[in-house]
């Protein structure tokens, strides 16, 4: 199910599934795609809120502008208005980076922090790269970096609707504006991840080139007691290539950690 | 009419390796420039502009970065020398990025003291600057008119002020002490330009009664034209021919091949400049949703901006120079070819009273060059002073 709510003055467009226990997914940099598998694997065990991020679906941008910042901001005042508690937050690549920020301001209303692939931290030197530069490659390329199967990522743009083109402009415009620079990361997070006290996991894409496994070891030193684990056969989206997978670990590690 | 000559200064000796490397700008290492070479070259193109002077022609200069096709790097810099070489031509900035600047009084800055050492002969280019240009300056190209309205709306506020200093906390810049000095020799402002190929900047030109130039594409040009007419009829004005500017490629000679020959030469600039690493080519947000649309169900294919008489595109990097005639992007032939050429085009988008004239590109040498802007200063521009001559409505100061 599909709804609209009015949050701090703004529109968000939600997909809902489930019942139980709440768990807030915030998408990727590509988009949410609610018709994939992976909301309705988790929505048999959850009650799954997913918002599409301003300036993706129908959510407009928030003041025809907005930042990382804002959405932190934005689904705080999301969780509240829904009355979450204990619930699962799940951010994959650029949501991921949205849940850090969240969680670095309030952890009040939720009980597990779960990120997959993030973007959103600065590790290495100021010579190096810590995230693929996905504005510098051509499709095929960034393909084979985000995916473990560039073929599944793959998608036929002339066959897609008005409606449906529009939305994939609108996205790559606001994943744009949100990271162009610094790129994909803010420079101060990683100073205050230490704040994040609820059980963190980490799962990764084994043959993740655009954030690589080793990116995700700096994640998991920085976050107090937080664990990574690998989903083979998975690139940047493990919840795209390896759904079952990615909802096994998910569920395990809430079950195992109360 | 008036005629501004212009050249990007190219680094030519480079092309055929960015040929190889599938581009000439952005990702094209610098190992591929000889600084001794460039040397010669930068000396050889500032000559060939002072000579525009003594020859009766007004001079234009604009910048790219990170690019074989274009050694200027710095308007600014460029008029300076050549404000310094020059008496009589005005001197066109066209223009600085300023999107793509972090500093919009700094801009103001540089372009008053310009307008000083020259004696009010600035004229003055606020533009958007080409998509492959997002990436040397790495300027959020989500939100690049955005930041574009505000530099504009500072920079020519720091200009005409003169009984400051003015706070300016905006979405993207902030100081709390602008006053610039100097302030411009012409008041308020030099006259002021943008650039474009859509209807929407002629629209937004007309608003602020800026001159407008677009290039090397009639096609674009006449419904360009036409939106800013419209619009600045709407706001209660008649926009005259002094607020359209054409730019093309020129080849003149004492016979017509001669013309074409040059002219030919001088088209590489068209035939590579759009050689470009395709990421760089159309950054998210540069292009509107229906230009991106319209990309994604041509599979990803990105045209030229250079379109025939019937609106299809032409392939820049392999067009001939009789198609890029037939496409308004070169005049050439005869002096009596080209005025013709030029009076057909500007009777069909409706009079433009500025060509901007590509008098050079790449591999056309300093001896066709010189001839080149002296037959047209000889021949054709006298034809041309008569056409769409219409009062100024930006008058500079005297």
């Amino acid at each position: 199910m599909t709804r609209t709510i009015s949050v701090a003055d703004t529109t968000l467009e939600l997909a809902e599934r489930g019942q139980g226990r709440p768990l807030l997914f915030l998408h990727a940099g590509e988009g949410l795609a609610p018709e994939r598998p992976w909301l309705e694997l988790l929505s048999r065990r959850f009650r799954v809120i997913a918002p599409w991020h301003p300036g993706y679906g129908n959510s407009p941008l928030i003041d025809d502008s907005g930042s990382v910042d804002d959405l932190a901001y934005l689904y705080l005042d999301l969780a509240a208005a829904l009355k979450l508690d204990n619930a699962v937050l799940v951010g994959v690549c650029f949501g991921g980076w949205v849940a850090a920020e969240m969680m670095v301001r309030s952890t009040a209303r939720f009980s597990h922090l779960v990120l997959v692939d993030p973007l959103g931290i600065k590790i290495s030197g100021r010579e190096e790269r810590d995230i693929a530069d996905m504005h510098a490659l051509v499709r095929a390329e960034y393909l084979k970096l985000a995916w473990a199967d560039p073929a599944k990522g793959e998608v036929d743009f002339t066959q897609l609707s008005e409606n449906e083109l529009a939305a994939i402009v609108r996205a790559r415009n606001a994943f744009t504006l949100y990271g162009w620079k610094p790129y994909m990361h803010n420079p101060r997070l990683k100073r205050w991840l230490h704040r994040i006290d609820l059980p963190t996991l980490l799962l990764w894409g084994a043959e993740d080139r655009i954030v690589t496994p080793a990116y995700g070891k700096g994640w998991r030193q920085a976050i107090p007691g937080a664990r990574i684990e690998m989903i083979p056969q998975a690139g940047h989206f493990p919840h795209w290539e390896q759904p079952e997978a990615f909802v096994e670990r998910l569920s395990a590690f809430v079950d195992k950690n109360g | 009419m008036r005629v501004w000559y212009f050249s990007e200064m190219a680094y030519h000796p480079a092309w055929e390796q960015g040929l190889k490397h599938g581009s000439l700008r952005v990702v094209l290492p610098n190992s591929n420039f000889d600084p001794k070479v460039g040397h010669g070259l930068l000396n050889r193109y500032l000559d060939e502009f002072a000579l525009c002077d003594e020859v009766g022609l007004d001079i234009m200069v604009n910048e790219h970065h990170s690019t074989s096709t274009c050694l200027t790097i710095s308007v600014p810099m460029a008029l300076a020398i050549i404000a310094r070489e020059t008496k009589r031509s005005r001197l066109l900035s066209l223009g600085n990025p300023i999107a793509n600047r972090p500093d919009p009084v700094r801009v103001a800055e540089e372009m008053a003291w310009l307008d000083v050492l020259s004696g009010g002969r600035l004229e003055m280019g606020l533009v958007k600057g080409a998509p492959y240009e997002i990436a040397p300056a790495n300027s959020n190209p989500a939100n690049l008119m955005r930041r574009y309205w505000e530099a504009h709306d500072l920079i020519l506020k720091a200009m005409s002020t003169t009984d400051g200093p003015f706070n300016w906390e905006g979405e993207f810049f902030h100081y709390r002490n602008v006053n610039i000095w100097p302030r411009p020799y012409q008041q308020p402002t030099p006259p002021v330009w943008m650039t474009g190929l859509s209807v929407e900047t002629g629209r937004m030109a007309a608003e602020r009664g800026h001159v407008v130039g677009t290039l090397l594409s009639l096609s674009a040009a006449g419904p360009m034209f036409e939106a800013y007419r419209k619009r600045a009829q709407e706001l209660g004005w008649r926009a005259g021919a002094d607020r359209f500017a054409y730019a093309a490629v020129v080849g003149v000679g004492v016979t017509r091949e001669e013309g074409l020959r040059r002219a030919n030469l001088a088209a590489d600039y068209v035939r590579t400049s759009p050689i470009v690493a395709e990421p760089f080519t159309n950054p998210p947000g540069y292009n509107s949703l229906s230009a991106n649309i319209a990309m994604l169900r041509a599979g990803g294919k990105r045209g030229g901006f250079v379109r025939d008489r019937h609106g299809n595109p032409v392939e820049q990097t392999t067009a001939s120079i009789e198609q890029l005639i037939e496409s308004g992007t070169c005049f050439a032939g005869t002096p009596d070819d080209v005025y013709e050429q030029i009076k057909v085009l500007s009777d069909s988008v409706g009079g433009f009273g500025h060509l901007l004239m590509f008098g050079q590109g790449g591999f056309l040498d300093h001896r066709d060059t010189v001839a080149n802007i002296t037959l047209f200063a000889k021949e054709v521009m006298p034809r041309l002073r008569e056409l769409n001559q219409e009062p100024q409505k930006a008058v500079a100061a005297e």
